[in-house]
């Protein structure tokens, strides 16, 4: 730190204006997606319920549903609009937040290293530390349209001004928080998936412990950024000094990652890479050895994260019932459906994290795209290894990965409701309901497998079954979504196990319509140009 | 492997369009058995696109493309076998070492010589413990090199292969692509450096805008330009000027300078003779005049 700090600052304005004519596109669909996640909300319960007591009624039920609570948060004021949109839409609304500051910072700072694109600006004139105080001004200027984007959705829409700001400003603090964690976590590895893994896993962990907090009514829930921001209270008593604390702990990030920027060399992480062995062993011998030994970090990775959170939901079965007990009203509408409560949620959190599987589902199932784009396809379609076996075994991993994180979720679930019940058996009962959704999730890698064997330069499309199925499951019913768009989303046509019996002739077509998207993806591919 | 077969590679009117853009317009090129064939021509002239229709990568949409016998989109993988492969921009696995990559690459092919990977190792001397990320581009370059040179191959398809590369290993690599045509084996070589080329290849080929505008030897090319001549004379310079092929005669202190098209040099050899050549220097033009003539007017 040498010289003026001026001068390190040196190109900041240019690099600032370059990255938010790079993003526009990106910040724009971000900010009207996340607006339109709370907005949509009181559209929804406006349209849901006519009276004020058929609404008072519907909150009576959901104040004590644990399965929503741990999935949305603590339930507060459920009978006003403002307190549903805050209650439906603000996890939610922080997790999509901390997702596009975490790619903002991935792809300005270690994409760029990674690239080499880095070194051709730093041999400009621009100071040492601009491109980052330049991608942070980036995360700042999203986060504010963010911001910006739910309070005047919601002000407009027309609800209480300071509420909506609250809601607003609390969103954009969340956004701040996770650039603070995306920050440090780029300076610590050498790669930007790994530094992905890390930031993801934090946002996970901040989603899970809020979960977990919620639903158990614990101190637990005051380790995650989340809960500071749903601790303001917006629409049911609004209170500001929460905000302090995402604050605090955005800088805080920063200020960890400028320490470890000082640290480091620019194109290495902080953690350095380890010289490994000269020779290939015997598992890499053909293409579907290779495919694993590249996935296996991600595949590791998931799953353990899934465990994890299938443990959280776990541990909270047992306070399903307690809580239930508590209310004979919401006991009886349960009971009436004939389904037993705790049944009820986990058949909802095991959907869950199918859904959340989907998403390595799809990232594996775009990994041949990853091998076209850099070259390295081309290195190894020149040796003998057809087209179909190099496929077969992205193919191959993608469903074994996606089988696996399915069932280190449903494991995660057992064990957790296992430690805390005592009832081992719980073991087997909620990883075989896990797997009944691996056809679903099966469909949506398909999916994407599809886009890219026809078209490999729209992959961005492959996300696209995921959100609709997400939108689906989370908010099909608030928003009152038409049959014929429910039906888009193949866990709509599931059984929901463990509440249902596993229905054998949906999970057969699923499964069958899967392999031809698969096939088609295959037939696709192999008439096509690679590169 | 000495056995001479047809040309290993054979392609005739080949083209290749990208949308409305045509790569590849009416391309005829050929590889003939034991020779070093380089490929020539400026950035975007369609050379790496020849290469990937050459490997099954890209679909041809006219013209008849023969290699090693085969037809390289359909028979890709099995054809493979029998050749291998340097990019010009070679890109690795991260998480992989250098050695695992050539240990992959060559067990896909069909195994490897133990002995002649660790022989290559030491001569490019090439780090295999290394992860791929960390490589500088040369190195990358190094590996991909080692994992084609070890193969036991008929053809060697080479993209730019040195690029990265410095003039200590550019020369190890000379002295491997000669060895490997000293068995007898085949190389497509495309590439820039044209001392490289000058030094390496029997015969080579011209490509511009998608077309192959030149082909032959280095020798035949040379025939069919200008050599230029420096001469003093004892008798009178009258009527040079006339002789056929002889172009911008200008004095100099004395001396003449002047072109004249290499096939016209020996009646102009004779011409000069019957006035009395004092000194004489011909200089024959050199790759990059070839060069330089085929791309001069693109600017």
């Amino acid at each position: 730190m040498s010289g003026s700090f001026t001068g390190t600052l040196t190109g900041t304005g240019t690099l600032l204006r370059f990255h938010l004519r790079r993003d526009r596109w990106l910040v724009l669909w971000w900010s009207v997606g996340i607006a339109l996640l709370y907005w949509s909300q009181a559209v929804g319960i406006d349209g849901l319920y006519a009276t004020q007591a058929e609404l008072d009624a519907a909150a009576q039920s959901m104040e004590t549903n644990t399965a929503m609570i741990a999935m949305a948060g603590p339930a507060r004021a459920l009978n006003t609009v403002g307190g549903q949109v805050t209650w439906q839409a603000s996890a939610f609304g922080a997790l999509a937040a901390g997702l596009m500051s975490m790619f903002v910072v991935g792809r300005h700072t270690r994409a760029e290293e990674e690239s080499g694109r880095d070194e051709l600006v730093r041999a400009a004139p621009v100071g040492r530390l601009a491109p980052v105080v330049a991608t942070l001004l980036t995360a700042l200027v999203a986060n504010l349209a963010v911001g910006a984007a739910v309070t005047t959705s919601l002000v407009a829409y027309p609800l209480a001004v300071a509420d909506s700001l609250a809601l607003g400003v609390g969103v954009a603090l969340c956004g701040l928080t996770f650039t603070g964690t995306a920050l440090v976590a780029v300076q610590l590895v050498g790669s930007t998936r790994a530094a992905y893994a890390i930031a993801g896993s934090v946002l996970g962990a901040a989603y899970a412990l809020r979960a977990v907090g919620d639903a158990g009514e614990s101190w637990i829930r005051w380790l995650s950024p989340i809960a500071w921001y749903q601790s303001m209270h917006p629409f049911s008593g609004l209170r500001w000094w929460p905000a302090l604390l995402l604050l605090g702990a955005a800088l805080l990030g920063l200020g960890a990652a400028a320490a470890l920027l000082a640290r480091r060399d620019v194109g290495s992480g902080l953690l350095a890479a380890r010289p490994g062995p000269a020779e290939a062993g015997r598992g890499l011998r053909g293409p579907v050895g290779l495919v694993w030994r590249l996935q296996r970090p991600a595949v590791l990775g998931w799953g353990l994260g899934l465990f994890l959170v299938g443990l959280a939901y776990g541990t909270i079965g047992k306070d399903v019932e307690e809580l239930l007990g508590d209310s004979e009203f919401s006991r009886e509408l349960m009971l009436a459906g004939g389904a037993d409560p705790v049944d009820g949620f986990y058949a909802t959190a095991l959907l869950m994290l199918a859904l959340i599987a989907c998403g390595f589902a799809i990232s594996s199932s775009l990994r041949p795209r990853a091998d076209e784009e850099t070259g390295r396809a081309e290195l190894l379609l020149a040796t003998a290894l057809p087209r179909r076996s190099w496929w077969s075994a992205h193919v191959l991993v993608a469903v074994g990965g996606a089988l696996a994180v399915l069932a280190a979720a449903g494991l995660g679930t057992g064990v957790g409701y296992a430690a805390v019940t005592g009832e081992w058996g719980a073991v087997v009962r909620y990883v075989l309901p896990a797997l009944s959704y691996a056809v679903g999730v099966l469909l949506i890698a398909a999916l994407a497998q599809l886009v890219v064997g026809l078209a490999p330069r729209l992959t961005v499309l492959a996300w696209l079954p995921l959100l609709v199925a997400v939108v689906v499951m989370l908010f099909g019913d608030t928003l009152d979504l038409p049959q014929v768009v429910q039906g888009l989303s193949p866990f709509e046509h599931l059984a929901s196990v463990p509440v249902e019996d596993v229905a054998w002739a949906p999970l057969v077509v699923v499964g069958l319509v899967a392999l031809g998207v698969s096939s088609a993806g295959q037939w696709a591919l192999r008439r096509r140009d690679i590169g | 492997m000495t056995t001479p077969h047809p040309s290993p590679v054979e392609i005739r009117g080949l083209v290749k369009r990208f949308g409305s853009f045509t790569a590849l317009d009416e391309l005829d090129l050929e590889v003939r058995a034991g020779e070093v064939h380089g490929f020539l021509g400026p950035n975007g002239a369609g050379k790496s696109t020849t290469i990937r229709v050459l490997l099954g990568l890209l679909r041809a949409d006219a013209g008849e493309v023969r290699l090693l016998g085969g037809d390289p989109w359909r028979d890709a993988a099995d054809l493979h076998r029998r050749l291998a492969y340097v990019p010009g921009d070679v890109n690795l696995w991260p998480n992989l070492t250098g050695g695992e990559a050539i240990d992959l690459l060559s067990r896909l092919r069909g195994g490897v010589d133990p002995q002649r990977r660790a022989d290559l190792v030491e001569r490019f001397e090439l780090d295999p413990t290394k992860k791929g990320r960390s490589y500088s581009k040369g190195n990358r370059q190094k590996v991909a090199l080692v994992a084609a040179l070890a193969a036991d191959v008929d053809l060697l398809v080479l993209d730019e292969p040195t690029s990265g590369l410095d003039p200590l290993m550019e020369s190890v690599f000379t002295d491997c692509v000669d060895e490997f045509r000293g068995q007898g084996r085949s190389v497509l070589l495309s590439s820039h450096i044209l001392a490289e080329v000058e030094r390496l290849c029997d015969r080579v080929s011209i490509i511009r805008s998608g077309r192959v505008v030149e082909s032959g030897t280095l020798a035949q090319m040379r025939h069919l330009t200008r050599t230029s001549v420096t001469v003093e004379l004892e008798r009178d310079a009258a009527g040079l000027d006339a002789l056929p092929g002889v172009h911008d005669l200008h004095e100099e202190g004395g001396r003449l300078h002047f072109e004249v098209d290499t096939a016209q040099l020996d009646g102009t050899v004779r011409a000069l003779a019957e006035r009395g050549v004092r000194q004489l220097t011909a200089t024959p033009p050199t790759l990059e005049e070839l060069f330089l003539r085929h791309y001069g007017d693109r600017s």
